[in-house]
């Protein structure tokens, strides 16, 4: 009996003694106490739990890696889509740019009536300046009409097939232009060159010329017709002991980059052959 | 049938000359895949057609260029002949065999071009036309003549097959 009431009294004072703690901790008598205690105890868990995760990673990652590599795989495709379509949408707006500028090269100069052409290729030869165009007799377009863009004079058709048309460049060396100088008011002889330079020659040398002259064809020979603009004079070179001066032309257009051209239909070139005079020997 | 294959393969090769490799140049000068393409062929030992490309190829140039017809169609035949004299001689080194007559057919197309325009009255002078023209075209020519030639003996092989002893 004594012996279970001293059990009784134990267990009474343990429930006493921790019951007390208790009321004091939340009574907030052990704050410093319970704040190290809860600190050490979150640092513990923090600890346990950043490694499971690391080994969650750890044995997860392979999956996530083969996902992510579809999925990477899916946005590289996607990328190269839509790159794609951004050079397409670009080469469009480049086509319309110069579409719309030879619709106003041709606006502003009604009194000629034109054909576009693209420029689908080059003469097969590097010693010969010419360049295949996508329309032919079959679009009205003749042997000898002028071919310009809106910046300017390209040159002249020289060969036509039913779909296709070969036009001789400016810058060929066996082309020879009438043009005029504008600013100099006379006219000269324009030259193409092996590697497309432009150069002038025939002009008086009583006649002042100076870089920035602007040319133009004279429409003399009957070859092209008049005012069309060619380039301007970059240098000139005068020699006293020359008949004539010579200079070298920037021209507008470059012939590098020719995509679209226009062809003056309406201009019928003159055969001037049989005025000029026979050489006797 | 077979030796129909030479007129789409011409005709395709003349329009990526005229269309691509023409655009593509050193100085003024600019490889010239037709020849390319009948060197390589004529010299594949199992092709007995080089004759008829270099025909179909020289009237498809001549055709398509302002220079006299006669110059294309007499030069890749000439070109021809010489990869064919080659092919049987320097058999073993098939790519050395390349080499020379790209570097001999490229010499005799452009001289022969340039003394027919000069004939026919087109003003080009003989140092510019050497440095600026035929110099530049004799090195791209060398260049492309490596790809062109395995990939036409390549084709070689699938319209000919080579049987196995």
């Amino acid at each position: 009996m004594n012996e279970f009431f001293g059990r009784s009294l134990q267990t009474t004072i343990i429930f006493l003694v921790v019951g007390g703690i208790m009321a004091l901790a939340l009574g907030g008598y052990f704050s410093s106490v319970s704040y190290r205690l809860s600190d050490a105890l979150v640092g513990i868990q923090a600890w346990f739990s950043s490694r499971y995760m690391a080994i969650q990673d750890f044995l997860t990652a392979p999956r996530d890696v083969i996902s992510l590599r579809q999925r990477n795989a899916q946005l590289e495709a996607e990328v190269a889509r839509l790159q794609t379509q951004v050079i397409e949408l670009q080469e469009q707006v480049t086509e319309r740019e110069i579409l719309a500028a030879l619709v106003d090269f041709s606006r502003a100069n009604p009194e000629s009536t034109y054909k576009a052409a693209a420029v689908i290729g080059r003469d097969p030869s590097p010693f010969l300046h010419y360049i295949i165009i996508n329309r032919g007799s079959n679009d009205g377009i003749r042997r000898g009409m002028p071919v310009v863009t809106d910046r300017g004079l390209v040159g002249r058709v020289d060969a036509v097939i039913a779909d296709a048309a070969r036009v001789q460049l400016i810058t060929d060396p066996a082309s020879a232009i009438n043009v005029h100088l504008q600013n100099a008011d006379t006219d000269a002889m324009l030259l193409g060159s092996l590697t497309g330079d432009l150069s002038l020659d025939m002009i008086s040398q009583d006649v002042v010329v100076e870089p920035g002259d602007v040319v133009l064809t004279s429409g003399l020979g009957g070859d092209f017709p008049a005012d069309l603009l060619v380039g301007q004079v970059v240098n000139v070179r005068k020699r006293d002991y020359e008949l004539f001066q010579q200079a070298t032309v920037q021209p507008v257009v470059d012939f590098a980059r020719l995509e679209i051209v226009l062809v003056i239909t309406n201009f019928k070139p003159v055969d001037i052959t049989p005025l000029i005079p026979e050489t006797t020997p | 049938m077979k030796e129909l294959l030479a007129f789409p393969i011409l005709v395709l090769v003349a329009i990526v000359q005229m269309a691509v490799v023409g655009r593509i140049t050193l100085l003024a000068g600019s490889a010239d895949l037709m020849l390319l393409v009948l060197v390589a062929w004529a010299l594949q030992p199992q092709v007995a057609t080089a004759w008829h490309w270099a025909i179909a190829g020289g009237a498809l140039v001549g055709f398509a260029s302002r220079l006299p017809w006669a110059i294309p169609l007499g030069s890749y035949l000439l070109v021809v002949a010489a990869a064919r004299l080659l092919q049987r001689r320097v058999w073993e080194g098939p790519l050395l065999a390349m080499f020379t007559v790209t570097f001999l057919g490229t010499l005799l197309f452009h001289l022969s071009s340039l003394i027919a325009l000069r004939l026919t009255g087109t003003p080009l002078s003989v140092g510019d036309a050497l440095g600026l023209v035929i110099l530049p075209s004799v090195l791209l020519n060398l260049l492309l003549s490596i790809p062109v030639f395995f990939f036409i003996r390549d084709f070689a092989r699938w319209v000919y097959p080579v049987e196995e002893e």
